[in-house]
């Protein structure tokens, strides 16, 4: 009953996005306020139906309902509750109705928080969204349908093991509020090119969307490298797995909209160039979802590949890319370009951050489909490796990061580079000391690393100048000083952070990189192994029964200097209802390095081999993300930048001007 | 500056850095990639020395031999021809014999592939796209047409 309430809501809300997507365009055109204002009950209408939709099937999971074929599937009665409840998402059809669960959420934001937004504005956006949600409403309900039924069953088939981890309850959704939230920006840029009306005022209230979207973007790829990290039992952090790439180009592309977007408020440029982006940010979110979703590309992400999907998504990815694209083209004329800036500029500086952040977009897309176009064309099968992608995307965030810095300190219009490398000796000093330090305690020849690791401390130090000069360091006594430094906007704050975590996560790249140490040792039950530093003694196995599974695992007593570090106990287990085998890696942290265990086989003499890793500073990968959120949270509470905010000094001359 | 010389500058910067994005990949696409194979495509065609391959095929059943530490030798096959993988490292957990799999490495003088990389797929019962279609290409495929479990 349930479950068939679930598939009712799903079509009502399909027919509630047809109406979305026609009737908020005709007001528009019409310039009819009622048709308008049918946009915000919309958007709202769908999301209550999307939502119970998604709460049914939820239901079905939760009470383990196997007469619904997907439950059956995907689940089984003796895994963990919470399981239960994200293997909802787990599976190719409940995690498409995620998906448009989310878009459903913005579109209704829209609607709820968009009071201060003009009334055409507002109702084009809504259309867009509206069409968007009609054609993935129809996408799940005529090829991806989670509320088939069959005769019942009395057990599932499982959830995939790799998927039964709390990670699952938390990066999917992640993700997917990032990936979508930047539906938002891309309707809005098809609503300006529409009604060819762009100003400082439209980025003005893009930038929050765009900023919400980067946050949960950003979390869910961080959340993601390091689910990937102990789960897959490899002790790495990034594959550049095509799948990963997916989500990192619309990151890339993103973080180059947040940052267009400010020079297009701040200065009424660049207008043409940051509808682009936001057009490109969610065409790339939604190429990823077609390659993910289509079987096209295969990895832990493919859950079943059915050509039928692939041609659908296939078809929605071409008619939105290039129906923006198109419309792009006809309009962007139309809109008013900005003009030059001199190079030595806070915007010419943000001009060089979108230059070289496309650009590594542009290299990571090429290596991405590389090899489905080879393929298409020759027939021969190639892929591109991890390799290609440091070769080519390491040397353009050197620069990146090396400017950094004088950005935020440059001003705008004109900047002087001289003044700002004054105020960057500092940083510049902390980076040589650090070099050689790291030169001394290593040498063993290698100068790459010391120097990237350099580069690193120059920008987490470099990213706190704007601070310290904005505050009058050493111009005031230092009550006042840190008086100013209370007092300055929560977006210089958040600019520095942000930009420190950049500095952060790449200390913890270089560093696991290149001093990472891997020890491969073969142990029996008494024997000891040196690695990393510590003692390693294995001291017996241990077997146990879980919900679902069997596991052995290997108990370890981790010493170092003759004192008791640390008991691990990497593990195997075994479920039963897949055929499944998996390694459970055991990790131990120490500060922000971690000390990394996974289990090989075993011989028949007893011993097992363990794969031992010390992973120094490794954490940082994570935490520099992590600083990145925060950052980007704290600018979103601040008040000049808060959603439906904007000015509000003014509104009624702007509701006049758009009227005229 | 001039608008004519800022102009210039800018063009100088976008210039440069397309060039050398264009470069670095150009480079990165001959040593960076690997074509993939199977066993009689490994024995037809001439490969350079130390070019990366990514081999695809079935474990033949029989022939995993463990030796010292981690080293294990294996057969891949294609069903026609068979080629004699010799990896140093932990397998992956769903490695088991009669199983599609897909390695990375280079092939030695010896005819030896010497394998870095092993990947089993993720799920107990899926057949890596590349196998299947080798496979088929081969004429012993049994499947249902499609890659899929």
């Amino acid at each position: 009953m349930i479950v068939e309430l679930g598939h009712m809501a799903l079509v009502l809300a399909l027919a509630l996005a047809l109406l979305q997507s026609v009737l908020p365009f005709w007001g528009a055109a019409a310039s009819d306020d009622r048709l308008m204002a049918t946009g915000d009950v919309g958007s709202v209408g769908i999301l209550f139906f999307i939502a119970v939709s998604f709460f049914c099937l939820m239901w079905a999971y939760a009470t383990s309902d196997f007469s619904v074929v997907n439950v059956w599937e995907n689940s089984h009665s003796k895994m963990p509750f919470l399981y239960k409840l994200t293997g909802t998402w787990g599976n190719h059809e409940g995690s498409m109705l995620l998906w448009v669960l989310i878009l459903a959420i913005f579109a209704a934001a829209v609607g709820v928080f968009g009071g201060s937004l003009p009334a055409k504005l507002r109702a084009n956006v809504h259309g867009v969204q509206g069409l968007m949600l009609m054609t993935f409403l129809m996408f799940i309900l005529l090829t991806s349908n989670p509320f088939v039924r069959q005769a019942a069953v009395p057990e599932g088939q499982d959830l995939n093991p790799i998927l039964q981890d709390i990670g699952l309850a938390i990066h999917p959704p992640m993700l997917y509020l990032g990936y979508v939230g930047f539906s938002i920006t891309f309707a809005f840029a098809i609503a300006a090119l529409i009604e060819g009306r762009l100003d400082a005022a439209w980025a003005r209230w893009v930038r929050p969307w765009a900023l919400g979207a980067w946050l949960f973007l950003t979390a869910g790829i961080a959340m993601g490298s390091y689910w990937a990290y102990y789960e897959l039992g490899w002790g790495g952090w990034w594959f550049w797995d095509p799948v990963e790439n997916a989500s990192f180009l619309p990151w890339l592309s993103g973080t180059a909209l947040l940052h267009s977007a400010l020079v297009m408020e701040k200065r009424d440029a660049l207008k043409i160039w940051t509808v682009l982006l936001a057009i490109l940010t969610f065409s790339l979110s939604l190429l990823g979802t077609f390659l993910v979703r289509s079987g096209v590309l295969t990895s832990v992400h493919t859950f079943a590949s059915d050509p039928t999907r692939g041609l659908f998504v296939l078809l929605i990815l071409c008619f939105f890319v290039g129906g923006a694209l198109a419309l792009f083209i006809f309009r962007s004329s139309s809109l008013q370009a900005g003009g030059m800036f001199a190079p030595v500029s806070r915007e010419g500086a943000l001009v060089l951050n979108n230059l070289l952040l496309s650009t590594a977009a542009a290299v990571i897309l090429l290596g991405t489909l590389y090899p489905l176009v080879y393929e298409a064309l020759t027939d021969q099968k190639l892929s591109v490796g991890a390799p290609f992608f440091n070769m080519t995307f390491a040397p353009l965030m050197i620069p990146l990061v090396l400017a950094l810095p004088f950005g935020p300190l440059l001003a705008w219009k004109r900047g002087d580079i001289l003044a700002v490398g004054q105020r960057l000796l500092f940083a510049l000093g902390a980076a040589i000391i650090t070099t050689i330090l790291v030169l001394g305690f290593t040498a063993k020849g290698q100068w790459l690393a010391p120097l990237c690791i350099g580069i690193a401390v120059w920008l987490m130090v470099g990213s706190f100048a704007e601070l310290f000069q904005r505050a009058g360091f050493r111009k005031v006594a230092m009550p006042v000083f840190f008086a100013r430094m209370r007092g300055l906007p929560r977006t210089v704050w958040s600019t520095a952070f942000a930009h420190f975590g950049v500095g952060v996560m790449m200390l913890g790249i270089v560093s696991v990189t290149a001093y990472e140490t891997e020890t491969v040792a073969s142990l029996k039950p008494g024997e000891t192994v040196q690695a990393g530093g510590f003692e390693v003694k294995h001291m017996g196995y241990t077997s146990r029964t879980g919900p679902n599974f069997d596991e052995n695992s290997a108990r370890l007593e981790i010493r170092e200097g003759g004192n008791l570090v640390a008991s691990m106990e990497p593990s195997k287990r075994f479920y039963p209802a897949r055929q499944m085998p998996t390694s459970e890696a055991a990790i131990e942290t120490f500060g922000f390095s971690q000390l990394y265990v996974a289990l090989g086989e075993g011989t028949p003499e007893g011993a097992t081999t363990f794969r031992i890793w010390w992973k120094p500073l490794v954490t940082l990968i994570w935490f520099g993300p992590v600083l990145m959120v925060l950052a980007g949270a704290l600018s979103l509470t601040d008040r000049r930048l808060r959603v439906g905010v904007p000015k509000r000094a003014r509104p009624k001359a702007d509701e006049k001007a758009y009227a005229a | 500056m001039t608008r004519r010389s800022t102009r210039l500058v800018w063009i100088g910067v976008i210039g440069c850095v397309l060039a050398a994005a264009v470069g670095l990949s150009m480079f990165a696409l001959r040593s960076g990639i690997a074509y993939a194979m199977d066993p009689s495509d490994l024995k037809e065609k001439s490969i350079g020395p130390g070019q990366r391959v990514r081999l695809v095929g079935l474990v033949k059943e029989g022939t995993v031999v463990r030796g010292d530490g981690l080293k294990v030798v294996f057969e891949i096959t294609d069903s026609v021809e068979t080629i004699s993988v010799e990896f140093n490292n932990i397998l992956p957990d769903l490695f088991r014999e009669k199983q599609g799999i897909i390695t990375e490495g280079v092939l030695r003088d010896d005819g030896v592939f010497a394998a870095d990389t092993v990947l089993a797929k993720h799920d107990e019962n899926y057949m890596p796209k590349e196998v299947a279609d080798s496979l088929k290409k081969r004429g012993v495929w049994q499947g249902d047409g499609t890659a899929e479990q």
